[in-house]
């Protein structure tokens, strides 16, 4: 028989390098989810201990104590509270940095009350020498009733020495370190008295939380004569914390000496530096260049080698395998639906690395320090910052990027605002457009009339994500009062295993939770721009060859003449005619209809789409050949040309506001772990681009 | 000299003497921030908000509304 697994939860507060020990204990053997119906990461891995004995761990988020404030810190206290729940653990490891191991040891005093076998790591070991600082570990065991593991994560000391701890978890001490009952002995008594069977710490718990704890009614209490207001609840969690410290400053006293004259302090050098009111601006603009830099030119490189890898495979394999419909569905349908999701992997990749980084250093603190004050104003957080500027690259890296937030209701706002930044694939629809309207000319001697005008359309995508996140805040209600209390920790050497990891775990969540919409969506969209119903699709190279102003043309040019009549009798086709009333008072005809339902697929298809509609080949990326045919393109009704400077205005602002990008849409819906948000988001950003591409052409035709 | 935590100059330190409980997040005292212990403003962003302190060994940014609460008493000056 097998021996049973041990199930271990790691506990601690944020930046005590939890994380460095979870990855040193599993490596690679991690899984990465979302705990049902919420958003919180959920990391579980699996650890071999000595004597073939197997180990579950699993990473729980970082909080400060078991009185939640976020989502986040919920996780921990329903897991605990539960004893029935699947993931309960045998053991918990309560991770600490040895710099900061008075505060620390409040989460560790907190665990100790609901008595589960708990082993104390103090990490960072290594960095005791040159603080000064000194442990009389036997001392501390005896008095925090518990083992302890000095480690050092990011050298990997002291690690087989946890599993050898985490091996005997069963002759670990449950006895609590205080008997935090004594701050109201006369309210506590009562509720020993009325739930003799429960463990009374844990009831105080129940009371003070917002937590679902199954077995036990919350109304229960709160309707017998326990009631409590708010405030004298929070008078006596005040109590409680303090003799918590009370508790941990005794102890320390004994078992803590710290050298001062050896700590040599690099970190208020580097604060001053990097919160300046001149140089921090310029340090953070700098990053934020080169984080720019990476996603937009570097990893064009391996972009464009996937998408014409991508292309290769595609036109091999329509060649390779036998006719038929399996083959247009793998060629057309199912390999470029897949280039479309690997197609982001660089992008995501280098903006993680990135970001990696700079949290793992601990310079996003301080940038979150500094930006804080302007993004407050609009509902929005210090962090909110990057995936700002990084969604002038692409949307998808953007918002999973927003899950540096802790704040749900932060976060929520900048995923959903983030879509309005301009994104690389307006660009191709930003540029035909505007070389199509705007003459180019200079205005003032010096500016570039075209470039302006991209340059305002740039402008344009931040004020609508700046305005929209100023409206959101306004409306959206939240459960937790948002305050702002945020740790400023140490500065350190990032880890290039953490920071691998990371990469790794984002990347693949990208490709395994979004990557399936997208797929499913390209396909979708495929399939509706390739077939049609009736026969007009069918006969479409008969009907062509047999009209005879096409009887004097090329295999070529026929071919393009059909795909044109292909694509006008297709779904996508009947589509775009069906909503020809609905965009028409802006100002456009069918045939860009057409366009813009395909382009749903991704902004930049816009531009191809038209290229098949009018003839010229989807093939021909000559972006010359397009423009001069669609500058030549005249409303047979009005005589007008159809790209004339209101439709054109429209189209672009309909570009910049509207949600045309389904990845997006699939990444919100996996972040948010909700339809709810990508469908407001759609229909949302649709309505403000139809409105706004309404007024405009309205006014300029 | 008393003042709130909002009064203090960059590199003062002070006692916590007393706070407003209920404009307080727990959060905030549970690292520490709590009447007797020492604070230490050590920096204030560049727009004024928010501030950075040492209190009880944590390094935390908090808002200035938030320090408003909080009341203390200078104890050092630094030049």
């Amino acid at each position: 028989m097998a021996a049973p697994t041990i199930k271990i939860a790691l506990i601690g507060n944020p930046n005590t390098g939890k994380t460095s020990v979870f990855n040193q204990l599993t490596g690679l053997n991690q899984q990465v989810g979302n705990y049902p119906g919420i958003t919180v990461e959920r990391k579980q891995g699996s650890v071999k201990l000595p004597g073939n004995i197997k180990g579950t761990v699993i990473d729980l988020p970082g909080t400060y104590s078991l009185n939640a404030s976020s989502i986040d810190e919920n996780v921990v206290i329903e897991l605990l509270l539960n004893r029935n729940d699947k993931d309960f653990p045998d053991v918990a490891v309560v991770v600490t940095d040895v710099e900061n191991l008075k505060r620390n040891l409040l989460l560790f005093t907190q665990i100790k009350d609901l008595e589960i076998p708990t082993i104390l790591v103090v990490n960072m070991a290594d960095r005791m020498d040159r603080k000064g600082i000194s442990l009389d570990i036997p001392y501390l065991e005896e008095h925090l009733n518990t083992k302890i593991a000095l480690v050092s994560s990011r050298k990997g000391i002291g690690i087989d020495a946890l599993k050898k701890l985490i091996l005997d978890y069963k002759n670990l001490s449950t006895e609590p370190c205080l008997n935090a009952s004594s701050i109201d002995p006369e309210y506590f008594n009562k509720l020993r008295n009325a739930f003799p069977n429960q463990l009374l710490y844990k009831l105080w718990l129940v009371i003070t939380q917002d937590v679902n704890f199954g077995a036990l009614e919350r109304n229960e209490i709160q309707n017998s004569s326990f009631t409590k207001t708010k405030s004298e609840l929070k008078r006596l969690q005040q109590k409680e914390t303090i003799k918590r410290y009370q508790f941990i400053n005794d102890v320390l006293k004994s078992g803590l000496t710290v050298d001062s004259s050896k700590a040599k302090d690099l970190r208020a050098k580097l604060d001053r530096l990097l919160t300046h009111k001149v140089f921090g601006y310029i340090i953070f603009f700098c990053i934020l260049m080169l984080i720019f830099q990476s996603i937009f030119a570097w990893s064009a490189i391996p972009m464009d080698f996937i998408d014409e890898s991508f292309t290769k495979l595609s036109s091999w394999a329509s060649k390779s395998l036998p006719p038929g419909k399996l083959t247009e569905l793998i060629a057309n349908g199912i390999v470029p639906g897949i280039g479309g999701v690997v197609i982001f992997i660089p992008q995501i990749a280098f903006l993680f690395l990135f970001i990696s980084l700079l949290e793992e250093s601990g310079y996003m603190s301080r940038v979150v320090f500094l930006m804080d004050k302007i993004m407050k104003r609009f509902g929005l957080s210090g962090k909110s910052i990057v995936p700002l500027i990084s969604g002038t690259a692409c949307a998808i890296p953007a918002i999973m990027a927003a899950r540096n937030i802790e704040n749900w209701r932060e976060r929520l706002i900048t995923i959903l605002v983030t879509p309005f930044t301009t994104c690389s694939a307006r660009l191709p629809v930003y540029t035909i457009l505007i070389s199509l309207i705007i003459p180019n000319r200079m205005a003032l001697g010096f500016f570039n009339l075209q470039g302006l005008t991209l340059m305002l359309l740039y402008l344009l995508g931040f004020g609508g994500a700046i305005l929209s996140a100023y409206l959101l805040n306004k409306i959206l209600k939240t459960r937790y009062k948002s305050f702002f209390v945020a740790e400023m920790p140490n500065y350190k050497m990032p880890l290039f295993k953490n920071v691998a990891i990371n990469v790794i775990e984002k990347t693949k969540a990208f490709v395994f939770g979004a990557g399936k919409i997208i797929l499913a969506l390209s396909i979708i969209i495929w399939f509706l721009g390739s077939h049609g119903p009736g026969d007009n699709f069918k006969n479409a190279e008969a009907y062509i060859t047999q009209q005879p102003q096409y009887m004097n043309l090329s295999q070529d040019e026929i071919d393009n003449e059909v795909a044109a009549y292909q694509l006008e009798n297709s779904y996508i086709g009947i589509i775009g005619q069906t909503i020809e009333p609905v965009i028409r008072p802006l100002g456009y005809d069918w045939k860009i209809g057409i366009a813009i339902v395909s382009s749903f697929a991704a902004r930049e298809v816009f531009v191809g789409t038209l290229a098949t509609i009018y003839n010229i080949g989807s093939s021909s990326d000559d972006e010359a050949t397009i423009k001069q045919r669609m500058d030549a393109e005249i409303n047979p009704v009005t005589g007008d040309k159809v790209f004339n400077f209101a439709t054109g205005v429209s189209l672009l602002l309909f570009y910049a506001f509207a949600m045309q990008c389904i990845s997006t849409l699939a990444i919100t819906k996996k972040e948010t772990n909700s339809w709810k948000w990508p469908l407001i988001q759609l229909f949302g950003m649709s309505t403000f681009a139809y409105i706004v591409s309404l007024v405009a052409y309205q006014l300029l035709k | 000299m008393k003042t709130s935590l909002a009064g203090l100059k960059k590199g003062q330190k002070a006692i916590i003497t007393d706070f407003n409980i209920d404009a307080i997040p727990l959060k905030l005292l549970e690292m520490g921030c709590l009447p007797g212990n020492v604070v230490e403003l050590l920096q204030i962003a560049p727009l004024g908000d928010p501030i950075y302190i040492n209190v009880n060994d944590s390094h935390v940014a908090i808002r200035m509304e938030t320090a408003e609460e909080i009341d203390v008493e200078i104890i050092t000056d630094t030049i």
